[in-house]
């Protein structure tokens, strides 16, 4: 069995967990080109080595970091999400210039 | 003829010639065509691009030796019904030039038409195999709805209990499904090429890609710096990783697939079988031996560990579809790493760097388009013209939003 210590919930089998994907800072949607939102939701580094990526605990509904070795398998360190994020990132919900069409 | 048989058996040494062994070469430092990568995909574009178009200064490097990556470690299923018309017209093409293949080369490479078998065990199941089979049908290609009664004459021992956790209530049936022996596709397809003039330079890494004003120049490696006058990344498992070497990023994740195979046994299993609920798949080899794969790993990784939990997995499902299969032994196991894609279809064709072509991002799907993959990629590479066949699968759609949805892609994760 394979653990992964959840910042919230302490070690806990793996297969409690969800992968969430790379880290990347998210683009704005209603600001961004869709060349630059292709990018962020299709592409991805892949990386082999350590990365950064999202993980989410099923039964608690928690998202939170991770630094991962993709060649060895061993998760580094797992980290709150404040670590990265100091403020609430507020998105428009609706795309620039279409404010008026309701 | 028995007796012939009967004098090959007793022999020391094997007088067929059996499988591939390329010469060592020295390295020249020029080459009109590099493809980096010796599996299947990469001897086929070297072959069809020597045999058809006559382009005779190839290099094949590979870092380790041929048909040892992604080719040795698919469970060599070969079939079409695939659910976009894209993906269906494609591998419908591949099908069809592997039934053709041990005449190509001379070379048997023990392709057995057994059919393909998967299960359903929901009502979206069905829905899903009955949208398959329209679009199968009117494509040309053998695929049909079929109820447990045709699923018992079929596969007599499958587990038709209805008190399974799963119980099984359709099938759909791809009579154009088949398995061939993986590495005689390579050592066919490498034989052939290396007759005709292409090399092949095993343990010859590919470290970096030079790239001047955007078109690619040259490559280096462990054995030293080959200028190309065009270069095909045809590499499996590392596609992302040799991507940046070119400066491309791909929209790939690498995800290990397991997958084990037991003992042999008398042959009692003649088609596929796959269920997409329980996550497996699994067919009897000509050798006896039940090749039994499954989904993916749950989150990216460079390695090919086992791990307990997805082998119980496998042996769990495996148990609940045939119960007689639980005493058997495990005589193997191992992984493959899959470059998987948002859509579950290839990238093929042009990439963002001059006469730097893209092979990549064949997930669970690559061994069954060997052929076709090979044959289409040196049209593009001769000709420079996409060919309409894989025009769908290039890089571009992505910026497009037009993905090639392939729900039909793996047969178990779908």
């Amino acid at each position: 069995m394979k653990i992964l210590n959840c910042p919230l919930n302490g070690p806990r089998n793996i297969l409690e967990f969800s992968y969430g994907g790379e880290f990347h800072p998210m683009p704005d949607p209603s600001r961004c080109g869709s060349k630059e939102w292709a990018e962020y939701i299709y592409f991805a580094e892949n990386q082999a080595g350590l990365v950064t990526e999202w993980w989410y605990h099923l039964a608690s509904s928690y998202w939170f970091l991770a630094q991962r070795n993709t060649i060895t398998d061993e998760i580094v360190r797992t980290f709150e999400v404040n670590e990265v994020f100091s403020e609430r990132v507020e998105f428009s919900t609706q795309p620039e210039g279409d404010q008026n069409n309701g | 003829m028995p007796f012939g048989l009967l004098k090959f058996g007793l022999k020391k040494n094997y007088p067929g010639n059996h499988r591939f062994t390329p010469a060592n070469k020295a390295l020249k430092n020029h080459y009109d065509v590099v493809i980096i990568g010796a599996g299947g995909h990469g001897m086929a574009i070297a072959y069809y691009l020597v045999k058809y178009h006559g382009v005779r200064n190839i290099a094949v490097l590979d870092k380790g030796y041929l048909g040892g990556g992604n080719t040795a470690r698919n469970t060599a299923v070969i079939r079409s019904n695939y659910l976009t018309e894209e993906g269906v017209t494609f591998y419908r093409e591949s099908v069809r030039l592997f039934q053709d293949l041990s005449n190509e080369f001379g070379f048997n490479i023990m392709m057995e038409n057994r059919g393909q078998l998967t299960l359903a065990h929901n009502d979206a199941a069905i829905r899903s195999f009955r949208w398959r089979a329209e679009v199968n049908q009117h494509l040309g290609v053998r695929s049909e709805l079929v109820d447990r009664k045709t699923i018992r004459e079929l596969v007599p021992d499958l587990n038709l209990s209805e008190e399974a956790r799963y119980p099984i209530i359709a099938g759909l049936w791809h009579a154009d499904g088949a398995t061939a022996r993986h590495d005689a596709v390579v050592w066919g397809y490498a034989r052939g090429a290396c007759a005709r003039g292409v090399e092949l330079h095993q343990l010859t890494e590919v470290q970096d890609i030079t790239v001047t004003r955007g078109k690619v120049t040259a490559v280096e490696t462990n054995r030293g710096r080959v200028e190309c006058g065009c270069a095909v990344q045809s590499v499996a498992g590392t596609s992302s990783v040799l991507g940046m070497k070119a400066g491309i990023r791909l929209p790939i994740h690498s995800y290990p697939l397991q997958a084990m195979v037991t003992q042999s046994y008398k042959p009692v299993l003649t088609p596929h079988i796959s269920s997409p609920q329980l996550h497996v798949y699994l067919h009897q080899t000509s050798r006896g031996e039940v090749v039994i794969g499954g989904g993916t790993d749950p989150y990216p990784l460079y390695n090919t560990r086992s791990t307990l939990e997805q082998k119980e997995s496998l042996a769990a499902a495996v148990i609940e579809l045939f119960p007689y299969l639980s005493q058997v032994r495990v005589m193997r196991q191992w992984a493959g790493i899959t470059d998987m894609t948002p859509d579950y279809s290839p990238i093929m064709g042009l990439s963002p760097v001059k006469n730097y072509y893209l092979d990549a991002g064949w997930g669970t799907w690559g061994f069954k388009a060997t052929p076709i993959c090979g044959k289409t990629m040196a049209e593009l590479v001769a000709t420079g013209k996409v060919p309409t066949l894989i025009q769908p699968f290039e890089l571009e759609r992505f910026y497009r939003f037009e993905q090639i949805n392939e729900a039909g892609a793996t047969a178990a994760s779908h």
